[in-house]
């Protein structure tokens, strides 16, 4: 009899410990939580609201109707949808390639080649902005080597415009696509290849029956998050357009600092969130979060 | 042209075959680095204007820089606040990193979610974001507040590297330590911690860089004496072109070599060991 209320006890005891346990783990949490929560979720929440209040504190859709009925709005959505698409799927033009080039080179080459790709990624987004800025100036290296190999006759408008904003997008956003593919191709299995050639495939074949498909799902995760950060982009269009090139960041930053309207910049805001919410979530059925996360 | 005939892959694909792959993959290799390069030998010309390669070779950009009242004090704000934002994000990243990892229950994916928010929602809108909360609470300008903006999307980061280091190790440990005596606390810092602290180190070098490296949030939440390094750099850029920008760049690009190359040794280090 006192055995089993001893046991009672204990079982009680031990639960209770469970639970305070518990409770200790989750409190660990709580300055991040913290932190977050008053610098992300309270002011996102107050631009959702802000985007629906008229000056005057009333209810209103107008800052939306304004994004979709004025031409200036449609077009620095045109232009930043433009450049996303553009960088997104140059960076798989020639990231793949050579990502494909890495991962079939030995270990000690590869890791080599993606010191390459690692050094850009590291170096300050600024600095290389900077490089671009002197490299595709008028009188810039690429302009001047041009004319002196007799390539060229006259410089060629290499920045302020979508050229430059591109170049330098592209060189940026590389690495992002680079290194999720990358992980992936290492990953398939060569004999598999082996196995295609021995049964009469040729190359070509090998390749697109059995290796192009089982690298899909990191050159989609790559996809994915070069176009949702070159969709938020700022500091490269910014530097490089030469204020020729508005993309939506731009435009969210002219409205707050220029002209202080809250309203037209908030609702900017939502949908830039919006969007980038809705790509990461289909993203989030390919790829596990923390394989996409990333500095941009 | 024997060489050409060399096999290169295991498929039996021969060289010749593949060169212009090798071609094409050397191309960008040097799309990719060269940028970073050409900064530095132009950084060290004497001329008013950026030339390459350099007819004369000087260090007055250089001695503008560091000459430079305004620059120096940009400098010193970023660092104050990089080294800041490692003992923020470090610290508050790694106790939320083990507290997931030692409760698993349905609401810590949501939480996962919510955590890593700060580096999957464009910068733009973390930026005015934190602008507005600063403007009501008075926080603009201030360095607590650039500290705590630039700890808000170190910690992801730190979480992120601290949770892996963590699943590769055997929480048992800490059980067993426990019920030989030790405490909790006793537990983690005697057994865990010594077991993460290379992955720890790593996070908070890159805690520092996030920081010293960002631009958007700076650029609406610093001003006056307390600009960041970035956002003095990023105002003369979008003006003109300054060659002292071409040195501070070159500062830059060793800082950030030696980091990584920094991470990359502590990371080679296996923590288990």
């Amino acid at each position: 009899m006192t055995a089993i209320v001893g046991n009672e006890i204990n079982i009680k005891s031990l639960r209770q410990q469970e639970r305070k346990e518990r409770l200790v783990m989750i409190g660990l949490t709580i300055p991040y939580l913290l932190i977050v929560i008053l610098l992300i979720i309270v002011p996102i929440g107050w631009l959702f609201g802000t985007s629906f209040v008229d000056q005057d504190g009333s209810f209103t859709f107008k800052h939306y109707i304004r994004l979709i009925e004025s031409k200036a709005y449609y077009r620095i959505f045109i232009t930043t949808f433009e450049i996303s698409i553009f960088t997104t799927l140059i960076c798989i033009l020639i990231g793949y390639p050579l990502t494909y080039f890495i991962s079939q080179l030995p270990r000690r080459f590869a890791n080599l080649c993606m010191i390459a790709v690692l050094i850009p990624f590291w170096t300050s987004l600024l600095v290389r902005t900077y490089a671009w800025l002197v490299l595709l100036q008028r009188k810039g290296l690429l302009n001047n080597f041009g004319i002196e190999l007799g390539l060229l006759s006259e410089p060629l408008p290499l920045m302020h415009n979508m050229t430059g904003t591109l170049i330098g997008m592209v060189h940026i956003m590389l690495p992002f696509l680079i290194l999720p593919l990358y992980a992936n191709m290492r990953a398939i299995d060569n004999d598999y290849l082996k196995a295609a050639s021995s049964m009469g495939a040729n190359q070509l074949r090998a390749f697109w029956t059995i290796f192009f498909p089982l690298s899909v799902p990191g050159l989609l995760a790559g996809s994915l998050i070069v176009f949702v950060i070159c969709l938020g982009f700022y500091v490269t269009p910014a530097v490089l357009g030469g204020g020729k090139v508005i993309m939506v960041s731009m435009k969210i930053q002219s409205n707050i600092e220029l002209f202080f309207s809250w309203g037209a910049a908030s609702a900017l805001g939502v949908v830039l969130l919006v969007l980038t919410i809705a790509i990461l979530y289909i993203a989030s059925k390919f790829v596990s979060l923390d394989q996409m996360s990333s500095r941009g | 042209m024997g060489f050409l005939n060399r096999i290169v892959s295991e498929t039996q694909i021969r060289l010749g075959q593949r060169l212009w792959l090798y071609i094409i993959a050397i191309v960008i290799l040097i799309f990719l680095v060269a940028p970073s390069f050409i900064v530095v030998p132009m950084s060290f010309s004497g001329s008013q204007y950026l030339e390459f390669p350099p007819t004369n070779w000087s260090i007055r950009w250089y001695a503008h820089y560091f000459d430079s009242p305004v620059w120096m004090a940009a400098t010193w704000t970023s660092i104050k606040v990089a080294v800041l934002t490692i003992f923020v994000a470090t610290p508050i990243g790694t106790m939320a990193a083990y507290g997931m990892l030692n409760s698993s229950t349905k609401l810590t994916r949501l939480l996962f979610v919510v955590m890593i928010s700060p580096i999957m929602i464009p910068l733009i809108l973390v930026a005015i974001g934190v602008f507005y909360f600063y403007v009501k609470v008075k926080m603009v300008n201030s360095i607590l507040g650039l500290v705590l903006a630039h700890s808000l999307i170190a910690m992801p980061l730190v979480l992120i590297i601290v949770m892996s280091a963590l699943n590769n190790y055997d929480m048992n440990q800490e059980k067993v330590a426990r019920s030989l005596g030790a405490t909790r606390l006793q537990a983690f810092f005697q057994i865990t911690l010594p077991q993460i602290r290379f992955s720890i180190v790593s996070s908070a070098l890159i805690a520092f860089l996030t920081s010293f490296d960002e631009v958007i949030i700076a650029l609406f939440i610093s001003g006056g004496p307390n600009s960041t390094i970035t956002r003095s750099m990023f105002l003369s850029l979008r003006d003109q072109i300054d060659p002292t920008i071409a040195s501070i760049s070159t500062i830059l690009i060793v800082i950030s070599s030696g980091l990584l190359i920094a991470v990359q040794t502590f990371g080679k280090r296996k923590d288990s060991d």
